[in-house]
């Protein structure tokens, strides 16, 4: 593994929405394609801004509701019909109709799961500790502030010349991200 | 202001998000109530009740426990007594909370960011409320896990053929899911709250239950696809469990339960007793903690307008009913109508008309939408409505079907009545908590409320 920079990378603080979505686009331009932006709310493209154009949540989401309704099904054909058949009311004992209620609720349940572990774990979460939390106004990032941040293992990233790049940006604040 | 403009002012909508309010205020607001406002002696007084209510359920639920069902009302012919009225009641009760949440997320009604968290919560603890029923019903409810396909020595699985099975698992799936859906909601918030509380300890905990959150991009970008999804997830299923439910009955062959129209008047009576629900909580909470920036008239018109909507789908179900009882020519399902009207009941068949379908009508008026006091009255008059509907449902319906010989009355206990207005009492004490422990409204929703949220590509 290579030597850890201490310093992890350089941070820029906005005031507004647009600001930092402005701010992430010319800093992808500028060729930094290791970078990140921090809002305390969802901004529409940001994402997109700065590079991220595969979310794989959604085919999670499929293959849990795939296996979830498979194993729904599958479940009480074994137990109705191949394991403990038992005459019901003179229905067969594969009666299907009678089958797809649950197999549709465990559709949703895996489905749902997969959502909820699946966004986490792409997201790398739970990480309770992270190095931009070392700055300490990036606790603003929950309220009412902007970030970007460029960081440290980027081919392009010079401690000298990626500060003044972002200086150039008309950030409120730029400090450096220990690692 | 020119004078042609005026009246044009006049008649715009009342905000979702009173004017003024930036990213921080918002913020403040709403992490105040959790973290700096100090616990009232009003507050402790609410939960101090709702505890002893909350007591006086277990009292309940351990005599149960330790007579059997027999303390209960319920016999033959009437098997199904207040357990399932109150199940039903308050399974209905929770689908408001995922209709605001998710249907109305879909539907990009953004006017319910300030009622949704809240709206969440209900549903999960009317769950829980929901939940306690049928499982110190089934007798020996220390058995009850056997409701679960889990494989066992008996060699033996659960019928799948029956509604009863489909209910378990279309319940079980909504208390997931809702959880998740709330919880989830919450992340960020938990975020917030880790970031502006002082203390170490209480850093801690929210951090941990935020999960590090940090607010990236890529992150926002899949929360956002999980929180969509999950909308998606929640709204047929929301759909599919009061159904469900209503197979419980449907699928049944006793008169006044076996129709087809009970699948959407149960979901529609569903949501306005959950309507109802919302806004006897919304009321008095916008205004003890200050929040009418935020729950604002136009929410309580919304939410009125909804129970209009769906009150009127109930009362069609009404009418379907007697419409079948009379045209199908069953002589068995025109006696439950007859019944329902002029039978020992019938008290409470016309109190029920008179809670779900006629006062519920002055709604039409905007003066009283407008009007919290009103419109918590109206809600109250609506919930104990959509409690005698399910009364009716269950216990008239039993009391008196094909054969004369086997008639006979209910009369609930008051063990009965211990562990229903128990529940309701617990049902509080988890609302009381939540507002003291949890941000109340969504404060990351509420951003993207404020006109600063909106970029331009």
């Amino acid at each position: 593994m290579a030597k850890r920079d201490p310093i992890y990378g350089i941070m820029a603080e906005f005031d507004s929405a647009q600001a930092l979505l402005e701010a992430a686009r010319k800093t992808h331009q500028a060729g930094y394609k290791k970078l990140d932006a921090y809002s305390p709310f969802p901004i529409e493209g940001l994402a997109e801004e700065i590079g991220f154009h595969h979310d794989a949540v959604p085919l999670v989401v499929l293959i849990g509701g795939l296996i979830g309704g498979g194993t729904g099904y599958l479940m009480q054909y074994w137990m109705a019909a191949v394991d403990y058949p038992l005459n019901i009311g003179g229905k067969p004992p594969h009666s299907w109709p009678a089958f797809i209620v649950i197999t549709f609720e465990m559709t949703i349940l895996f489905a749902g799961i997969s959502a909820f572990l699946g966004m986490l774990a792409l997201n790398g979460l739970p990480m309770p500790y992270h190095p931009v939390f070392n700055v300490p106004r990036f606790a603003f990032a929950s309220k009412d502030r902007f970030f970007l941040i460029v960081f440290s293992s980027d081919k392009q990233y010079n401690a000298v010349e990626t500060r003044r790049f972002l200086e150039g940006l008309e950030p409120r604040t730029v400090s450096e991200v220990p690692s | 202001m020119p004078e042609q403009y005026k009246s044009s002012t006049e008649i715009q909508p009342t905000p979702v998000i009173a004017p003024g309010h930036t990213f921080g205020t918002v913020t403040e607001k709403i992490s105040a109530i959790v973290l700096t406002r100090p616990a009232t002696n009003g507050w402790f007084i609410g939960f101090g009740i709702a505890f002893m209510a909350t007591m006086m359920m277990l009292y309940a639920i351990g005599y149960l426990f330790l007579k059997g069902t027999g303390i209960w009302g319920v016999t033959i012919p009437v098997g199904w007594g207040f357990a399932i009225v109150n199940f039903v009641w308050w399974i209905g009760i929770g689908h408001a909370g995922t209709l605001i949440s998710a249907i109305l997320l879909l539907l990009r009604q953004s006017w319910r960011n300030s009622i949704n968290r809240f709206a969440e919560a209900m549903t999960l603890f009317a769950v829980a409320a929901a939940g306690i029923f049928p499982a110190i019903h089934v007798g020996r409810p220390w058995l009850a896990y056997w409701l679960f396909p889990y494989p066992n020595t008996m060699r033996v699985w659960p019928q799948f053929r029956s509604p009863l099975m489909w209910d378990v698992f279309a319940v079980s799936t909504y208390a997931t899911i809702s959880a998740l859906f709330w919880f989830g909601g919450l992340i960020p918030d938990f975020a917030t709250l880790r970031d502006r509380t002082e203390k170490r300890w209480i850093k801690v905990i929210y951090g941990m239950l935020s999960f590090g959150w940090r607010g990236s991009a890529r992150h926002w970008h899949r929360y956002e696809t999980m929180y969509l999804l999950l909308a998606g997830l929640a709204t047929p299923l929301v759909l599919s469990v009061h159904t469900v439910v209503s197979f419980d009955f449907a699928i049944g062959i006793v008169p006044g339960w076996h129709t087809t129209i009970f699948p959407p008047y149960f979901v529609a009576g569903a949501i306005y007793s959950g309507f109802a629900m919302v806004l006897m909580l919304a009321i008095p909470i916008r205004k003890i903690y200050g929040l009418e920036d935020f729950i604002t008239l136009r929410h309580l018109q919304n939410s009125a307008k909804v129970m209009l909507a769906t009150g009127l789908i109930v009362a069609y179900g009404y009418g379907i009913e007697a419409f079948m009882g009379w045209y199908s020519g069953d002589r068995y399902d025109a006696f439950t109508l007859w019944n329902r009207l002029h039978g020992p009941y019938a008290f409470w068949y016309h109190s029920l008309l008179a809670c779900n379908i006629f006062i519920p009508q002055v709604l039409w008026i905007r003066k009283l939408r407008s009007s919290p006091l009103a419109l918590f009255l109206i809600s109250g008059v609506i919930l104990i409505g959509m409690w005698l509907e399910r009364f009716i449902i269950v216990v008239v319906s039993l009391h008196r079907d094909f054969l004369t010989s086997s008639w006979g009355m209910y009369y609930a206990t008051r063990w009965d009545y211990m562990t229903y207005f128990g529940t309701i009492g617990m049902f509080l004490m988890l609302m009381f908590l939540f507002l003291r422990l949890l941000p109340a409204i969504s404060i990351f929703e509420m951003r993207t409320l404020l006109p600063e949220a909106e970029v331009k590509e």
